[in-house]
């Protein structure tokens, strides 16, 4: 009888078999993410602390910050983030301008059209920076090249004013271009993840009035891709190198490299790796303000 | 088209409270195209002040669009939309006095339930609580205080007033539809349109707030058009029902008249269960003459002397195991106090017959029983 009994209940706390061959293949992905995970964090963060490393390490003084605290004092770094902060701030509000009344109207009046913005708007992603800004310069230089000295032409000086160093207009047409891929695709998400008809013709329903409708209600409720347009936007204009490079203009990215040239290495890497961790802040509150406004579950009645 | 006085519930203080009013709602004509397909062609249809009138028909028969042209969502290549005498067609929708709920959930979501109510009075404040038919004169703006009280108003109306601060994805399917109720009622409308409302909810909320709609539209008295394409529920709420195929109207009038009495086929058997049962009319087109019965003609007259088939409800088709004629019992279903008989004719043709339970049981699978009709008109159809 107690051998029935013990024989039962070691049977009963055998897993079954098709018990332990789940758990096996539950075993093998949970090692697979790890030994993925490990791999992807060694990609991004052995440069990173690099970097780290570069800006306190100093070769006669030892592990210091002094770099960071020379961010402060540093020649040039404002001016520039100053232009590179000017050129973003311009570039969303264009990109804005641009963008959402064209996913609009498509998504409201023309739904065949969709294939056509979106192939335009992806378009930038196939031409390499340096070729988009060959065609700048070809354009620049052809106004330059015809001019007449005392008889300027309006376009003439169009071409010119563009190039103004305070604030160089060219930059932003071109950040524009280059930022329109992902912003589209951002918007475009946020607009298929609204039933924007049926919100529109319920605001209309209430007293709104078309323009009004899609102020009131539909960029409200595009709150969310706005913010990523403008932040993904944000980070393109801050690290955008080729174009303003070659164009003779010094933003942000400009500076760092030349700082560094210069002999400024540890002060200019200080100030990315803070820019970086600044974005990546500004990440985690956007992801943060996302997740907690989806994380209220609904009651049924 | 047959229309019967409907059975108009009268508004009760509430309606004098809110401010609302019936109005008189009126299709004329209308025609609308959509590339080769004509969803509206020339339906006419007069809805009658504080009544809830159904729109019914199957999936494509216009009845959507014709309740989009009230909300001034649609326009019309001809014909009118008329409320109270005055057409409405060219008046854009935001101007229009007409709260719609929508068949998919169509709430704001950066707002909460209060807010999503209150939202029309902040575009377009109310009327003036008023009997007087409303007009745009007496309408005056409203502080937030007001229309936050309005709207908690409005809320405990459709019985939520404690969901006030939840927002859209914190609420069920049903809470949210009866909260676009209440934002659909909160401009005192003069016409209520609901476009499916129920269709996506569960049976047991449908039910309920298929009750619910009914009883606030009649406390409020207020003219509303309801779209379906669902007969039970047209049948249970409206004061009458339209039905309507392809593009126009078939025949208008209150449940029971439609039920019993359907002036067309198509009604015949869209509205409940139709048996087709051959028949032929005999030489006065007057009569025909089905399972060895002479019967009147109901309705529209064929010519004489030709094949039919007779329209029979289920439950007026009479059965008795006397002297069987050919016809076998092939099956039945339960359906609680009455049992759906399946039974083959001589022809192979099967129909089906409604029979209490108790009677039923008397007839089981493979008897053989003789079928015959009750002596009142019948409805009858041209052959297949």
């Amino acid at each position: 009888m107690a051998g029935m009994t013990a024989a039962t209940l070691t049977k009963a706390m055998d897993p079954p078999p098709g018990a332990q061959k789940s758990a096996r293949r539950r075993g093998r992905p949970r090692f697979g993410r790890a030994a993925v995970l490990v791999v992807f964090g060694l990609y991004f963060v052995v440069p990173i602390a690099a970097t780290f490393l570069f800006t306190v390490d100093d070769p006669v003084k030892g592990l210091n910050l002094s770099a960071y605290s020379q961010i402060f004092g540093v020649a040039g770094l404002w001016p520039a983030l100053r232009l590179s902060l000017e050129l973003a701030a311009a570039t969303i509000a264009l990109v804005y301008l641009l963008l959402v009344p064209a996913v609009v109207a498509v998504r409201l009046g023309g739904p065949r059209l969709r294939t056509v913005v979106e192939v335009v708007c992806t378009l930038p992603l196939v031409v390499p920076a340096i070729a988009l800004t060959a065609g700048f310069t070809d354009v620049l230089k052809w106004g330059s090249d015809s001019m007449v000295p005392g008889q300027t032409t309006f376009v003439q000086q169009l071409l010119i004013d563009i190039q103004n160093p305070a604030f160089p207009v060219i930059l932003l047409l071109a950040y524009t271009v280059m930022a329109l891929p992902l912003a589209y695709r951002t918007l475009d998400a946020g607009m298929r993840a609204l039933d924007v008809r049926t919100l529109l013709e319920a605001a209309q329903n209430n007293g709104a009035g078309r323009a009004r409708a899609i102020v009131t209600v539909i960029l409200p409720n595009l709150r969310g891709a706005l913010m990523n347009t403008a932040f993904l936007t944000l980070a393109l204009v801050l690290g955008e190198f080729t174009v303003s490079s070659i164009l003779g203009f010094t933003p942000f990215a400009v500076w760092i490299v030349n700082g560094n040239a210069a002999g400024q290495g540890p002060v200019t890497i200080a100030v990315s790796i803070v820019s970086l961790v600044l974005t990546w802040l500004l990440l985690l509150v956007m992801s943060a303000g996302g997740s907690r406004r989806s994380s209220s579950t609904p009651t049924h009645q | 088209m047959t229309d019967t006085t409907p059975v108009v519930a009268a508004p009760t203080d509430n309606a004098a409270k809110s401010g609302t009013t019936g109005a008189t709602v009126e299709f004329r004509g209308l025609r609308r195209s959509f590339g080769a397909s004509t969803a509206l062609d020339g339906f006419d249809l007069t809805v009658r002040p504080g009544e809830l009138l159904a729109l019914l028909g199957p999936s494509g028969c216009g009845k959507t669009t014709a309740l989009r042209m009230v909300a001034g969502f649609e326009t019309p290549d001809s014909g009118a939309v008329l409320v109270d005498d005055s057409d409405i067609t060219g008046i854009p929708a935001h101007r229009r006095d007409a709260g719609m709920v929508f068949q998919s959930y169509s709430l704001f979501p950066h707002l909460n339930a209060r807010d999503n109510v209150a939202f029309g009075l902040k575009m377009r404040p109310a009327p003036r609580p008023t009997t007087a038919p409303v007009r745009r004169a007496s309408r005056r703006p409203i502080g937030s205080a007001e229309r936050r009280k309005r709207a908690d108003e409005l809320l405990e109306l459709v019985g939520l007033p404690q969901f006030g601060d939840r927002y859209p994805h914190q609420l069920s399917g049903g809470q949210q539809q009866r909260i676009a109720l209440a934002r659909a009622l909160a401009l005192r409308p003069r016409v209520l349109l609901l476009d499916e409302p129920l269709s996506a909810l569960d049976a047991k909320v449908r039910l309920t707030l298929r009750e619910e709609i009914r009883r606030l539209q009649q406390e409020l008295g207020i003219t509303t058009l309801f779209v379906t394409h669902d007969q039970e529920e047209a049948l249970s709420m409206a004061d009458r029902v339209a039905v309507m195929h392809a593009g126009r109207l078939e025949q208008c009038a209150a449940p029971a008249e439609l039920y019993a009495r359907p002036t067309t086929a198509f009604v015949a058997e869209f509205v409940g269960t139709m048996n087709r049962i051959p028949g032929r009319v005999g030489e006065d087109p007057g009569t025909v003459e089905v399972l060895g019965r002479r019967l009147p003609v109901d309705g529209a007259r064929t010519a004489a002397q030709q094949d039919v088939e007779v329209l029979v409800r289920p439950e007026n088709v009479l059965l008795s195991a006397k002297g069987g004629t050919g016809a076998i019992i092939t099956g039945s279903t339960f359906l609680g106090a009455v049992t759906r008989l399946a039974v083959q004719l001589p022809d192979g043709r099967t129909i089906k017959a409604d029979l209490s339970t108790h009677e039923a049981a008397a007839l089981p699978a493979g008897s053989g029983v003789t079928v015959s009709l009750p002596e009142r008109p019948v409805l009858v159809d041209a052959r297949a």
